[in-house]
Formats: structure tokens, C-alpha cells, sequence
């Protein structure tokens, strides 16, 4: 079995406000800067803003 | 011929002077009146204050764009408004004091046939004691990062901290309002992700306390009363988001805090519950609130008349709904959609210069009193479009006559693209890319959340900091007036 990573739960304390929050796995943090997905991420993030834009004008 | 003046050269300013040139051509007269010489990108401050960036990155001297465009241009700042004339002329004009072209401290009158208030906001740190100098300018305790020159002073003085923590020393780091009236929270929540983001890269994370502190009711409320976007099969609040980053990023926080008092390497607070305490730093960067700039208005009698057109704050009156009522009765029709003046037809305002009817936010108070809640932020998208706005109303005027239809563009009936920078870097960087549509919440039309799920939206990425950076360069590209400069929308 592999070791399993709980950096991303460093931060949280049990009965603290920041227990009560989401945090994010180590995929999602992965995913925020993988270039491949930021690539199509930048693409539909773009179309989307051009879209709120138009109806803005 | 018709004299078109813009007080303020800021975006709003800047965007609705040149348009107005541009489509009023040679026969019409276009001045811009505004107290700096250098336009200035603000949101890639945070940039400068972190130092990746220099002060020639965000800022370009405004004379030779003003010239090449045909634009009167007078580096003063405005002093007071003079909508009927004087005794023997019936002529409105302003009044400027110059603050360059070699006639710093000479006044002069200017007279006009329609005026722009885009003048933006006075930088009030005086509001809270030891956040200001007692003279309207920054306090020797806290820095900046409001203007491209407070950013500067803010990299030195966080090199400083950085070059502490390399030592051994551990640091405070306090980031965030420094009044319970403040807007910009923006501003503050990507300087601290920024200094953060630097901080990891320099290996000094661990020596580091960070610590934010705001008068939001909630983190991520951002002055716009927080918004909901889709995230799976649910509509989830800005909260959870906002907290998530900061506990994924080691960030403590306290919010609904009014800074009452800053004093060397401590800040004085007074939470929405009515408690107080004090929170130690080494380092604070404290966004102060906004004010009108105190222009004055007068009567053709020469009667201070400033009540008639400005509200106490002192924000231009616009076709807004001024009347006090409770947040319950609050509508998205409040908001004006001109931005003309109700008493003189041919003066308008434009980006943070006009009155807002009311917050957006939610108001709260403390028990002793004090209110403790964001102002509407009315900066970045909206203030090009009102600026673009206002300049084709004028323009029509101008040309088809007082009756030309004037052009509408409500903060309740448009969207804004924001994003926000939380590290800059080519491939390690990160931003959450939001819009929100509408920006001041339509609760009538979208009951509940007050904003349309299909144009709300929101995450965080490297794709974020790729479009943020490419605006950066698009909207100074625009700014200097570069060919095609038209096509960028606001």
C-alpha cells in the first residue's frame, strides 16, 4: 500500500473554524497547475468571461 | 463646437474621454483634468507590492497618449464646480489647481458644455488613527498597495520581512481592511495570497504567521454581498471557497472587524459581536476606505451648494434611488443606470465617482454602534462600461440634442469578469477567475442567491493567472490607444 498523503490536512484543527471547511485533495491541487488541463481550462474559462461580457455591453 | 470635460483619468475617466474624442472627432473639444502625469494599471499593483513587477510595468505617462489623440489634457486636480456660471455668465465651468506642465500651484477655470466626474476615490487612511498621517497620506505604520507608488514601499518593506524571516526571526504578517467601512477587499485577499505564494517560493513559509483581517461579515463576501456558483450538482456560497484557500494555504483570519486604531507593530480592532483586542504585526498592508475627493459645488451666487449634487460622502448624486430603507426593501431598480446628475442634466459621473444608493452588502453594526460593512465596490469591468456608457449619452447629446436617448448601463443589470491573483508564475502561479452576473444581486428576478447561476461562476487555476497576466498587457495596450484599441471590450 502506498503511504498516504495528508499534507492538504496540515492546516485543519479539530473544533477550529477551519475544520469546518472544505479542503482540497491532493488530485484538485494537482489539477489548479497541470498545464494540459489549465490549457482547456483557459479555454472554457475565456468563452465563458466573453459570454458575461457580451451580455454586459 | 462643444466642450466635453472629464475630471479624473483613471479607467473610467481615461475610457470615457478617449471614446468621447474618438466618436466626437475634430469638431468637438475633449479635456481631461486629472492630478497624475502616469496612468496606472491598479490591479497589477499587487504585482509591484510583492516585487515581480516594477513601477514601469503597470504605469505609462498619459501626455503623449492624450496628444496623439487629440485630447486636451491638464495635469491638475479639480477643486469645484460651478454649474450655473457666475453673475455676469451663465457659462458652467470648474475650477483646477496644476500639479505639473510647469504650473504647479496655479489655478485656472475651465468652462463646459457637459462635465464628467470620473475622478475616483480619495484614499481616506486619515479615517483610521495611525493608519493615515493626519495629512490624508499613508501613516508610518502600515503600507499600501492602493497606487503604483505604495506598492513599491510596500515590496522594500516586505523584503525587509522576508530578509528577517531568512535569519531565523519569525514574522507577523497582517493583511486586510483597515476601517469597517472599506472596500477593495479584492485587493487585500490577492496581496496576502501573493506575499504567501512569494514566501513558499523563498523557503521562508514556516517563519511566517500571516493573519487576515476584514469588516466582511463572511470571507467572501467582497463588498458585492458574496455570490454562489455551481460546483457539482449544488450552488455554493463564495464562503466556502474563500475559506477553503485560506485554510489550504495556512491563513488564519478574523472578520467583521472595524481596525480602529493602528500604532507601531499593532492594530486595534472592534468585532461586529462588540468585542475588541489588538493584533501585533511586523508587517500590515490595511486597504484604507474610500471618499469622495471633496470637490465643492457653488451657485451662481457663488453659495457653497456642495449638499445639492454630492451626498455627505462625497460622491456625485446620480439618477439613483436615494431614499433610506431598510436592506429588506432594497431593489435592483435602485441602482442608477444613466449617471446623470438629477439637478444639472449635463453633468455625469462615472466609476467610483458616483453615489451608490446603498451597500451591496449586507449592513451591520456593533452593539457600541460601529458600523462594520464592506462599501459597493464600483472598480475594474463596470467602471469602463459606465465610462463608455456615459461617453456615448454625451456624445448623442452633443450631436441629436438634449432629447438624444442616453445610454444605460446598470451595475444590477450587467456582469463582471474579475480575477483574482493568488501567485504570479508562468506555471507554478494560480488566480481564481470569477464573474458574477448581476454584480449588485437582483433578488426579485433570481430570488434567493439574487444572481443568474449560468453567468456566475468561479475557480481557481493556473488558467486564472494565464488571464490575468494576458490583461495585464491587453488593457495597457488598450489604455495607450495602440491600434484596434477599440475592439478590447472594457
Amino acid at each position: 500500500m502506498g503511504s498516504v498523503d495528508h499534507s492538504i490536512e496540515k492546516n485543519v484543527k479539530a473544533y477550529e473554524p477551519s475544520f469546518e471547511v472544505m479542503v482540497p485533495t491532493p488530485f484538485v491541487k494537482f489539477m489548479r497547475t497541470c498545464i494540459l488541463w489549465q490549457i482547456i481550462r483557459f479555454i472554457v474559462i475565456n468563452i465563458k468571461m466573453i459570454v458575461v461580457v457580451q451580455k454586459s455591453h | 463646437m462643444a466642450r466635453l470635460v472629464v475630471m479624473g483619468g483613471g479607467v473610467s475617466g481615461h475610457t470615457a474621454a478617449t471614446f468621447a474624442k474618438k466618436w466626437l472627432g475634430d469638431e468637438h473639444e475633449v479635456v481631461v483634468v486629472t492630478p497624475n502625469s502616469l496612468w496606472n494599471w491598479i490591479p497589477s499593483n499587487i504585482w509591484v507590492g510583492v516585487g515581480q513587477m516594477t513601477k514601469e510595468d503597470v504605469v505609462f505617462p498619459l501626455a503623449p497618449v492624450y496628444e496623439k489623440a487629440g485630447i486636451d489634457y491638464r495635469q491638475a486636480k479639480a477643486v469645484s464646480i460651478h454649474p450655473e456660471g457666475k453673475t455676469d455668465s451663465n457659462t458652467p465651468y470648474i475650477t483646477i489647481e496644476y500639479t505639473g506642465q510647469g504650473k504647479e500651484g496655479q489655478t485656472e477655470e475651465i468652462t463646459y458644455d457637459y462635465l464628467i466626474n470620473a475622478t475616483g476615490p480619495k484614499l481616506n487612511f486619515d479615517a483610521t488613527p495611525g493608519l493615515g498621517n493626519g495629512e490624508g497620506g499613508i501613516g508610518e505604520h502600515t503600507v499600501s498597495v492602493c497606487t503604483a507608488d505604495h506598492a513599491v514601499h510596500a515590496n522594500l518593506e516586505l523584503q525587509r520581512i522576508f530578509e528577517k524571516a531568512k535569519k531565523g526571526e519569525k514574522q507577523k504578517i497582517l493583511i486586510g481592511t483597515g476601517h469597517g467601512m472599506c472596500t477593495c477587499q479584492g485587493a487585500a485577499f490577492e496581496y496576502i495570497f501573493n506575499v504567501e505564494h512569494e514566501a513558499n517560493k523563498a523557503g521562508i513559509r514556516d517563519m511566517l504567521d500571516i493573519q487576515w483581517v476584514s469588516n466582511e461579515s463572511f470571507l467572501g463576501d467582497f463588498g458585492i454581498g458574496g455570490l454562489h456558483i455551481k460546483r457539482g450538482m449544488y450552488a455554493a456560497s463564495s464562503k466556502l471557497f474563500a475559506e477553503s484557500l485560506f485554510v489550504e494555504r495556512g491563513i488564519n483570519w478574523t472578520i467583521g472587524a472595524h481596525i480602529s486604531k493602528v500604532e507601531d507593530k499593532k492594530a486595534h480592532y472592534e468585532l461586529l459581536d462588540g468585542s475588541t483586542g489588538e493584533m501585533e504585526f511586523d508587517f500590515a498592508m490595511l486597504i484604507p476606505p474610500f471618499a469622495g475627493v471633496g470637490l465643492k459645488a457653488y451657485d451662481k451666487a457663488g453659495e457653497d451648494m456642495t449638499d445639492k449634487i454630492f451626498a455627505p460622502n462625497g460622491f456625485l448624486k446620480v439618477d439613483a434611488d436615494y431614499t433610506p430603507k431598510p436592506y429588506e426593501e432594497w431593489k435592483a431598480s435602485d441602482w442608477p443606470r444613466t449617471y446623470q446628475n438629477p439637478t444639472y442634466k449635463n453633468i455625469f459621473a462615472c466609476g467610483i465617482a458616483f453615489a451608490p444608493p446603498h451597500l451591496i452588502s449586507k449592513p451591520m453594526s456593533s452593539p457600541n454602534g460601529t458600523p462594520i460593512n464592506p462599501t459597493p465596490p464600483r472598480t475594474g469591468m463596470p467602471s469602463g462600461i459606465i465610462g463608455k456608457a456615459v461617453a456615448h449619452s454625451i456624445c448623442d447629446l452633443i450631436k441629436e440634442g438634449e432629447n438624444a436617448h442616453l445610454h444605460e448601463a446598470s451595475m444590477a443589470e450587467m456582469g463582471a469578469a474579475c480575477v483574482a491573483s493568488a501567485g504570479k508564475g508562468l506555471t507554478d502561479g494560480t488566480a481564481a477567475a470569477l464573474t458574477v452576473y448581476p454584480v449588485v444581486p437582483d433578488f426579485e428576478k433570481y430570488p434567493g442567491i439574487g444572481r443568474d447561476l449560468d453567468y456566475t461562476f468561479g475557480e481557481i487555476g493556473l488558467a486564472g493567472h494565464w488571464i490575468k497576466h494576458i490583461l495585464h498587457h491587453m488593457f495597457l495596450y488598450k489604455a495607450k490607444l495602440k491600434p484596434g484599441w477599440t475592439l478590447i471590450p472594457e
